[in-house]
C-alpha cells in the first residue's frame, strides 16, 4: 500500500462499526435501485471504507469512483436504525479518495482548483463570473451559439453544462436586500440571513421573500455584505481543509452572539452550517465559537415553526401545491413537518402529497453535472411523480432541487397541460403576505 | 477532433475507464458468456460489500456474484458449478441474522435480487405466484391492492426477499394469530445441485400425491436447492384492527395477562413484550413518555370482523388491569395506534444505537415458559456482566434476547459465547428452541445438536447427502457433513 494519509483510519472506528450491514438502507438508496449492486448502497460503501481502514484495501480508482457515484442524498441515514453517521463517512470517504489521488488525472486537478478554490471560494470571483454568465444568457449570444451548431464541435458534456447553467438575475441579493432590515413594529427578535451561492445569483427573489416574511414576523434581519461560500460543496467533494478555511472566515464575519438565529433557505448549505461543530472541533481557536453557531443554525422554516409565524389572511387562490422535499432538509435536518405546515398556512392552497417526496431528485451539489446519467434518471423519476398529482405548483426549499427540478419540466415531451412553477415555500408565504388586504392586523 | 475532446471533457470528472478485470479464469468466462458481463462481478471492490449479510461479525469472501435473471440462468450457472465442483451460495438481499447467505470461502454468490417478476395474482383462489428476488413488501403490497393479505411480516420485509424469506422460513410479528412463512408456501419452484428443475405442490388446498416435498426446502437455508419461485397461500384482507399498549411494574404480571388472554380463547394477531432495560433504551431514543421504572410492555393488536374485533379489545383490555396492569391504553383511531405502536417499532433500533455491536438472538421457548426465560436472561446478563436487552414475541414465545456489545473487545466476545450457550441450553431445556426464526446458518451450528439429539441430526445429513451429494449448496452452514 501506499504511504498516502489513511483518513478512514484516523475517524473513530466506532462510527465505522456501527454499522451492523443489516440492509434496510438498500430500498432508499437511489444508486442501489439504479444497479441492485450492493457495491453501490451505504452498506455496501462503508463495508469497502470499513477494508479501507483495516489495511485490507488500498485506495483504488474503483472506490474513488463509488465515493463519485454515490449521491451524498443521506436517505440510508432516515432509514438506519442504528443511526450510523453516514455524513461523516461520506466526506471522510471522500476526502481519502481525493487525498491519495485515486480519483485524479490533472483535468480533474484543474477543474477542481478553479471551482473549489477559486469561484466558490471568493465571493467577488463568483459575482464576477456569474456577470459573465448572465451577459452570455441575456445578451442573446447564448441563442446565437445554440443556434450555430457550435455545442456539436465541442464534448457533448460542455452542451450539457450550458443546458444545466442556472438563470443569472439582473440583481443580486445584495441589490434588493439592505443590510439591516427592521420590523415596522418592534423587533421581537435579532436575526441574520446568510444568502448562500447559487441562490445569491440565481433565486435572489428567494432571499427577499426570506427577509419579507421575517419582518412580517417580529424579526430585525441582517444580511451581510459580500458573504462566503459556507463550504457545503468542498466538504462535500473531499476538500475539507477548505471547508474548514471558509467556515473560520464565516465565523470571523458573523458572530453568533449578536444573533438569535442564524438562518439559510438552502437546504444543502444549512445541513453543513449545523455541523461547524463538528468541522471545527479539533480547532481550539475555533471549537467555541462553532459550537455556539451550530446552535444558532436554522433553516427558514423551523425558525418560522418555531417562532409561531403569523397565518396570513389573504383572500384564499385555490391552487394545488405538492411538496419536494430536499434531501439534506428531509434527510440531513430532518425537517419535515415544518414546510408542509407553511405551505398549509397559506390560504387556499391545497397540499398534495406525491409518491416517493423523500426521493433525491438527482441534483445533489454537483452531481448533474459528474454523474449526468444517473441524475437525468432521478430527475425524470422525481418529475413524473409530481406530475402525476396533478398540482401545478411544485414547492421545493433548495435552490439546487429547483434548478433540476425546472429542467425537468422544461425537457419533457409529449402532451402537456402547461409547466408547473418550481418555487420556495417562503415564496408562496411572502406572496400571501403582500396580498393581505391594507387593512390587515398590524403585527403584534 | 470531438472525440479527443468528449474523452478529455469525461476524465475530468468521471477519469478513466475501469481497467479490465486481472482474476479471469474458465469458469468465469463460461459464466459471462452466459450471463452477461453486467452480471458478473470479481473485482475485489465488488465482492467485499457480497462477504457478510445481516449478522455481526461473520465474513469471508466469495470468488464471483453473479446475477441470475430467469431460472435456466439458474440451472446453468449449478450446472457449471456442479462440474468444476465450486460451491455456490444463494441469497437475496442479505439480511440474514445467522449467517446463512454469508459466502463459503471462495464460492459462487447466486444473488437473486433480478427475479423480482411477480407472475401472477389469482384472486379466485387466493394465491400469487412471484420469482424468488421479489421484495417481501411487494408482495403484501401487491395483495393489499387486492383487498387480500400476505401475513408474514419479518422485521426486514421492506427489504427482504420471498425466496429468502423461504429459505429461512420467515416468521414477524403476526406468528401467535397467524403462522409464518411456511404455512403460506403452496408451492415452489425448485433448482437441484445438478441442475434439475422440480415443482412441488399447487394451488391446490387438498394435496397428498407424495411426500410433501416442498416442505424439506422451507427452511432449508440454500443447503438442498435454490428456490427460484413461489406459489403463495392469501387471506382475506381483516377489515378492522385495534391496538393497545399496558405497562406493567413486574414482568410477571405481564406473563399472567398473556396467560388470561389466551385462556380466554381469544387469539390477538400480536402480542408483543419490552423489558426494562428496552424500555428504558426506548425512552432515551424516542421519548415516547414510558415509565422507566416499568419492568415490562404489552403491545397488544387484535384483527378481524369489527364487531370481534371492539369485543376482543374490551375484554383484553380488563384482563390487562386484572392482572397488574399500571396503565393501558387503547388506541381510539390508526395515528394514536401507529404512536402506541412506536415503542415497539423503535425497540431495534434504540438498542442498536447503544453500543457499537448489536447481535440479536431468537431463543424461543414454549409459551408458559416465557416469564421463567425471560429471568433467566436477565440473570445470565449480571453473571456475565453484559448488557442484554430482551424484547420479543410474546405470544408465541420467540424472544429476542440483544446483546449490546463491541467485537473488537475480546474478552467481552469471549463472555458473549458463554453467556448465548448458557441461554441457549436453558431454552432447550425448557422444551424450546434455539433458533425461533432466524436459521441455524454459522451462528449456531454448534448448538444444533444438542438440542435435536444423534438420531434427527444424523437425519438432517442423510437428506442433505442424498440431494447434494457433492456438498455445493451452501457448504458448512446448519451443520458439517
Amino acid at each position: 500500500m501506499s504511504p498516502e494519509p489513511n483518513l478512514l483510519k484516523s475517524l473513530d472506528y466506532s462510527v465505522l462499526q456501527q454499522c451492523m450491514h443489516c440492509g434496510l438502507c438498500l430500498p432508499t438508496c437511489p444508486t442501489y435501485l439504479e444497479t441492485r449492486h450492493e457495491r453501490n448502497s451505504p452498506r455496501g460503501r462503508i463495508s469497502l471504507m470499513r477494508a479501507i481502514a483495516d489495511g485490507e484495501l488500498g485506495t483504488t480508482r474503483a472506490f474513488a469512483e463509488e465515493m463519485d457515484y454515490c449521491l451524498g442524498c443521506l436517505a440510508c441515514m432516515t432509514a438506519c436504525p442504528a443511526g450510523v453517521d453516514y455524513a461523516t463517512l461520506f466526506e471522510a470517504g471522500r476526502a481519502q479518495s481525493e487525498a491519495s489521488g485515486a480519483a485524479s488525472g490533472p483535468s480533474r486537478r484543474l477543474v477542481r482548483a478553479f471551482t473549489l478554490r477559486f469561484l466558490l471560494f471568493r465571493p467577488w470571483a463568483l459575482h464576477a463570473a456569474a456577470r459573465l454568465l448572465r451577459l452570455y444568457e441575456a445578451s442573446g449570444l447564448r441563442r446565437l451559439v445554440r443556434r450555430s451548431g457550435f455545442f456539436s464541435l465541442l464534448p457533448k458534456r460542455l452542451g450539457e453544462w450550458d443546458r444545466q447553467a442556472p438563470p443569472i438575475q439582473r440583481h443580486f441579493s445584495d441589490g434588493i436586500i439592505a443590510a439591516v432590515e427592521t420590523p415596522r413594529g418592534p423587533a421581537r427578535h435579532r436575526v441574520a440571513v446568510l444568502s448562500g451561492c447559487i441562490q445569491d445569483v440565481a433565486f435572489p427573489d428567494v432571499n427577499r421573500a426570506t427577509v419579507d416574511v421575517l419582518l412580517e414576523n417580529g424579526c430585525a434581519v441582517e444580511t451581510p455584505r459580500a458573504q462566503s461560500c459556507c463550504g457545503s460543496l468542498h466538504a462535500h467533494n473531499g476538500d475539507l481543509e477548505t471547508a474548514r478555511e471558509l467556515a473560520r472566515r464565516q465565523l470571523d464575519s458573523i458572530d453568533p452572539g449578536q444573533f438569535d438565529a442564524i438562518l439559510s433557505n438552502s437546504a444543502g448549505c444549512g445541513s453543513h452550517l449545523k455541523h461547524y461543530d463538528r468541522l471545527l472541533a479539533g480547532d481550539p481557536a475555533y471549537a467555541g465559537r462553532a459550537a455556539a453557531w451550530s446552535a444558532k443554525v436554522r433553516d427558514i422554516s423551523e425558525w418560522l415553526v418555531e417562532i409561531g409565524f403569523r397565518r396570513p389572511v389573504a383572500p384564499a387562490r385555490p391552487v394545488a401545491v405538492t411538496y419536494h422535499e430536499a434531501c439534506h432538509l428531509c434527510h440531513g435536518q430532518g425537517i419535515t413537518a415544518q414546510p408542509r405546515e407553511i405551505l398549509r398556512a397559506i390560504p387556499g392552497v391545497e397540499l398534495r402529497e406525491c409518491a416517493e417526496a423523500t426521493m433525491c431528485c438527482g441534483s445533489a451539489g454537483v452531481y448533474s453535472l459528474t454523474q449526468p446519467g444517473t441524475s437525468a434518471w432521478l430527475r425524470d423519476r422525481k418529475v413524473g411523480h409530481l406530475r402525476s398529482t396533478g398540482a401545478m405548483v411544485v414547492a421545493t426549499a433548495n435552490p439546487g432541487c429547483q434548478l433540476q427540478i425546472q429542467q425537468g419540466f422544461a425537457m419533457e415531451t409529449g402532451e402537456l397541460r402547461g409547466r408547473p412553477r418550481v418555487v420556495h415555500p417562503v415564496v408562496l408565504l411572502a406572496e400571501a403576505y403582500r396580498a393581505e388586504t391594507p387593512s390587515r392586523p398590524a403585527p403584534p | 477532433m470531438p472525440c479527443s475532446l468528449q474523452a478529455f471533457a469525461d476524465s475530468i470528472f468521471c477519469g478513466q475507464p475501469a481497467s479490465l478485470p486481472a482474476n479471469r479464469t474458465p469458469l468465469i468466462d463460461e459464466l459471462t458468456q452466459i450471463l452477461g458481463p453486467a452480471q458478473v462481478l470479481v473485482e475485489k471492490e465488488d465482492l467485499i460489500p457480497y462477504s457478510f449479510d445481516g449478522t455481526a461479525v461473520l465474513r469471508a469472501l466469495p470468488r464471483a456474484v453473479v446475477f441470475p435473471r430467469t431460472s435456466s440462468d439458474v440451472v446453468a450457472v449449478l450446472r457449471l458449478a456442479a462440474r468444476d465442483r465450486v460451491p455456490v451460495v444463494a441469497r437475496g438481499s442479505g439480511t440474514g441474522l445467522s449467517g446463512g447467505s454469508v459466502p463459503s470461502p471462495g464460492s459462487i454468490v447466486l444473488c437473486l435480487v433480478r427475479m423480482d417478476r411477480i407472475i401472477e395474482l389469482d384472486a379466485r383462489n387466493f394465491t400469487l405466484r412471484a420469482q424468488a428476488g421479489v421484495l417481501t413488501q411487494a408482495i403484501a403490497h401487491a395483495a393489499d391492492a387486492e383487498g387480500l393479505f400476505y401475513p408474514p411480516d419479518p422485521g426486514s420485509m421492506k427489504v427482504s426477499t420471498i425466496g429468502g424469506n423461504v429459505a429461512e422460513n420467515s416468521g414477524g410479528l403476526r406468528g401467535l394469530k397467524y403462522g409464518v412463512t411456511r404455512d403460506y408456501v403452496m408451492g415452489l419452484e425448485v433448482v437441484l445441485a445438478d441442475g434439475e428443475v422440480c415443482l412441488l405442490g399447487n394451488k391446490c388446498v387438498k394435496d397428498v400425491a407424495g411426500y410433501s416435498l416442498k416442505d424439506l426446502f422451507i427452511g432449508s437455508e440454500g443447503t438442498l436447492g435454490v428456490v427460484t419461485e413461489v406459489l403463495l397461500k392469501l387471506l382475506p384482507k381483516p377489515a378492522a384492527r385495534q391496538t393497545l399498549l399496558a405497562m406493567y411494574a413486574r414482568m410477571e404480571s405481564a406473563a399472567e395477562t398473556v396467560s388470561a388472554i389466551i385462556a380466554a380463547r381469544i387469539v390477538p394477531c400480536t402480542l408483543e413484550f419490552l423489558d426494562s432495560k428496552t424500555i428504558r433504551c426506548v425512552e432515551e431514543y424516542a421519548h415516547v413518555g414510558l415509565p422507566l421504572d416499568a419492568d415490562a410492555l404489552l403491545l397488544i393488536e387484535v384483527d378481524g370482523h369489527p364487531a370481534a374485533v371492539a369485543d376482543d379489545a374490551a375484554r383484553i383490555r380488563e384482563l390487562c388491569s386484572a392482572n397488574g396492569a399500571t396503565s393501558v391504553r387503547l388506541a381510539a383511531d390508526a395515528a394514536e395506534a401507529a404512536r402506541l405502536a412506536t415503542a415497539r417499532r423503535s425497540a431495534f433500533s434504540a438498542l442498536a444505537r447503544v453500543k457499537p455491536t448489536t447481535i440479536l438472538e431468537d431463543a424461543t421457548v414454549p409459551r408458559s415458559e416465557l416469564a421463567r426465560m425471560i429471568r433467566f436472561i436477565q440473570e445470565t446478563a449480571r453473571r456475565h456482566r453484559l448488557d442484554i436487552a430482551t424484547f420479543g414475541h410474546f405470544g408465541d414465545g420467540n424472544l429476542h434476547p440483544t446483546f449490546l456489545t463491541n467485537e473488537k473487545d475480546a474478552a467481552e466476545m469471549h463472555r458473549v459465547e458463554l453467556a448465548m450457550n448458557d441461554i441457549f441450553t436453558e431454552a432447550v431445556a425448557l422444551g424450546g428452541t434455539i433458533t425461533g426464526e432466524h436459521g441455524v446458518g454459522l451462528a449456531k451450528k454448534a448448538f444444533l445438536r444438542g438440542q435435536l439429539g444423534e438420531a434427527s441430526y444424523g437425519l438432517l445429513k442423510r437428506v442433505k447427502r442424498a440431494l447434494d451429494p457433492g456438498n455445493l449448496l451452501n457448504p458448512g452452514k446448519i451443520f458439517d457433513p
